[in-house]
């Protein structure tokens, strides 16, 4: 079985001046199914190590493999198709496009690297379903609750069915009752095949995880 | 191997509309400067064409083809012309020329014209001309009854008259098969022909006009108004002839001469118009400038305002030119409203003022077709730097809100 993540010495220093080291070169594998959760306190390396795994930023050290491919030696071009296709990400903030529906909002996450524009609007509203918002389709998002919000934003991740849900502080803009729900979700979504990793600094949101990391100071621990 | 990310052309538009069209206000206010601009440019050509259209329709190829010389070195004292006996002859063998001939009003005051001789003359108002028979052809006229006075007449001196339809009414002549004669301060002279039109100088139509030899010896030159000569061109030699015919006329006096020829339509047409419409051009292209730099504060600001959702983008498989593609159809898509919006008023602002004024509208497909391109590269211009600078936005730094 290909490992969805696979870390080789995987390590991310910001050249600074003066360098700082945000991520200790680790050894790191997420399988297919698997659900993950990173936490460890503000300025540990969360986010460095979401934007390594997400493909938003290149590691300095070692060999990454997303879906048992060499993504080190890719073109930009080629990391970006990658990130498109096969992460899924949610964030803190929704970032949700406040003038369009949430219909449109799903059906955007289709647009550089999904379907032809006649399948997009079907594969959205599926997802939507998913999520259990088809009532609220056309909704903007100005009208949505917090948690609807980032319901839509799960489902906009999940349109494009990727190999890998990358969902950072997910419930961090949510009142706690809203982010069990949302929590729910995440595991329901895990249960349905999706593997999922979520990065956090709440010890609770923590515990959903069936494998918990830890990271300080950069570095990770399992 | 990996299939790279696309944006079509058509999701391209669509989004650069949905952007456009995502804050209605702020984009209208945006495009007011473009509107104003391209508006600007397609009322003033627009308003010239259609001044320039009625120009074109009253320059009739009559006018085009006519020359007046006006004797300007008339003897003071003597009155005696400039103009030579033979001055038809001469200028008829100028290249170009039709025919022409000198007239004058006959310098009689108050003369009775009666229809019958010792009958109280009812010619009040009536004006008495001479003409040779080239001035009188080169007025085109249209004969009723009758003929003109010819190259006999006039070396006879023979005292014929022609007559107009007013004069000829009120002298109660109508038929000419019985020669009959209206009198001049009671000398007969017989009636040959009855006009009823004249396209040049209508205003002879009002009298009775006699060979101008006849009126010389009987009654002298002209004194209070000079003799002119009528000349009729042929087609685009107007301007020729009337920079000969001076000396044609007269080899060793030809500054005794003025000759009119027609303007020229193209400079008329640029006299009419010519330096208010650059002022206007000018202010229409500085709204222009202006209605860019509008655009483009606007598109860099929505780049800032819109950092998240490029992040957004970013992760979801937009490359750096798809980003950049995006915010220049945006900005390309404003400044083509504008252009359609600013085209759309003028056309009717011009078709409004042509219909006040009973003018036909004017409006060349080449000034008004491209316009709204205009807008569209204005918009393109406009995007660029706020594009660039939206397609070097790192995702990581743009997501961290
Ligand atoms: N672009 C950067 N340049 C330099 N140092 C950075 C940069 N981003 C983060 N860091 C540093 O790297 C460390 C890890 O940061 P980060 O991954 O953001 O941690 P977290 O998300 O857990 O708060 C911190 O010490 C932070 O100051
Ligand atoms: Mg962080």
């Amino acid at each position: 079985m290909t490992p969805v993540v696979s870390f080789a010495g995987v390590g991310l220093t910001y050249p600074g001046p003066p360098p700082v080291v945000a991520l200790r070169p680790a050894d790191l594998t997420i399988n297919p199914g698997e659900y993950a959760t990173v936490i460890g306190p503000s300025g540990s390396g969360k986010s460095s190590f979401l934007n390594v795994v997400g493909l938003l930023d290149r590691p300095t050290a070692g060999r990454y493999e997303l879906d048992g491919i060499d993504v080190g030696g890719l073109k930009e071009a080629d990391r970006t198709a990658l990130r498109g296709r096969r992460i899924g990400f949610v964030f803190q903030s929704f970032h949700l496009l406040p003038y369009r529906s949430a219909l449109e909002n799903v059906a955007l996450a289709q647009l550089y690297t999904g379907p032809p524009a006649r399948e997009r609007e079907a594969r959205a509203a599926e997802a939507l379903a998913k999520v259990g918002l088809s009532h609220r389709a056309h909704a903007r998002p100005t009208t949505l609750s917090g948690g609807e919000r980032q319901r839509v934003a799960i489902a906009r991740a999940l349109v494009n069915n990727p190999s890998l849900l990358l969902c950072d502080e997910p419930t961090g803009n949510l009142d706690s009752a809203t982010a069990a729900a949302v929590l729910e979700l995440l595991d329901q979504v895990h249960a349905s095949g999706y593997t999922v990793i979520i990065i956090t600094h709440d010890p609770n949101v923590a515990a959903r995880g069936q494998r918990i990391i830890t990271i300080r100071d950069g570095v990770l621990h399992d | 191997m990996i299939e790279r990310s696309r944006l079509s052309v058509r999701d391209l538009v669509g989004e650069a509309i949905s952007g456009a069209l995502q804050r209605p206000s702020r984009s209208v206010l945006t495009m007011l400067g473009t509107v104003l601009g391209i508006g600007a440019f397609v009322a003033i050509l627009g308003l010239t064409a259609t001044a320039g259209g009625q120009i074109d329709k009253r320059f009739t190829a009559l006018a085009a083809t006519e020359v007046t010389v006006e004797d300007v070195g008339a003897d003071q004292i003597t009155h005696e012309m400039s103009f030579p006996a033979d001055a038809s002859s001469r200028v008829r063998r100028i290249d170009g020329v039709v025919d022409g001939g000198v007239y004058w009003p006959v310098p009689l005051p108050d003369p009775t014209l009666t229809g019958a001789p010792g009958m109280p003359g009812d010619g009040a108002g009536l004006t008495l001309y001479a003409a040779d028979p080239g001035a009188l052809a080169a007025m085109r006229p249209t004969v009723e009854t009758g003929r003109l006075p010819d190259a006999f007449h006039t070396s006879r001196r023979e005292r014929v008259a022609v007559l107009g339809p007013t004069a000829a009414r009120r002298l109660g002549i109508s038929r000419l098969d019985s020669h009959p004669a209206i009198f001049i301060n009671g000398t007969p002279y017989t009636v040959i022909g009855v006009i009823n039109n004249l396209q040049r100088l209508p205003e002879l139509l009002l009298g009775v006009v006699i060979p101008s030899t006849t009126a010389l010896s009987a009654y002298g030159p002209p004194t209070d108004a000079p003799a002119k000569m009528l000349i009729e061109t042929r087609l685009g030699a107007a301007k020729v002839v009337a920079e000969q015919v001076a000396v044609a006329l007269r080899p060793e006096a030809p500054d005794r001469f003025k000759a009119t020829a027609p303007p020229d339509p193209q400079a008329l047409r640029g006299n009419v118009t010519g330096d208010l419409n650059a002022l206007f051009l000018l202010l229409a292209a500085i709204s222009l400038v202006i209605g860019a730099v509008g655009i483009a504060n606007t598109t860099f600001v929505a780049v800032l305002e819109r950092t998240g959702e490029i992040g957004l983008r970013r992760s979801l498989g937009a490359r750096p030119q798809h980003i950049a593609a995006q915010f220049l159809a945006e900005s390309a898509a404003l400044g083509t409203l504008g252009g359609l919006i600013g085209t759309s008023l003028a056309v009717a602002l011009v078709v409004g003022i042509a219909v006040a004024n009973s003018w036909t509208a004017v409006l060349h497909p080449s000034t008004v077709l491209p316009a709204p391109l205009v807008g569209t590269l204005v918009g393109l211009l406009a995007g660029l730097y706020p594009a660039m600078r939206a397609a070097r936005t790192e995702p990581v730094e743009a997501l961290r809100r």
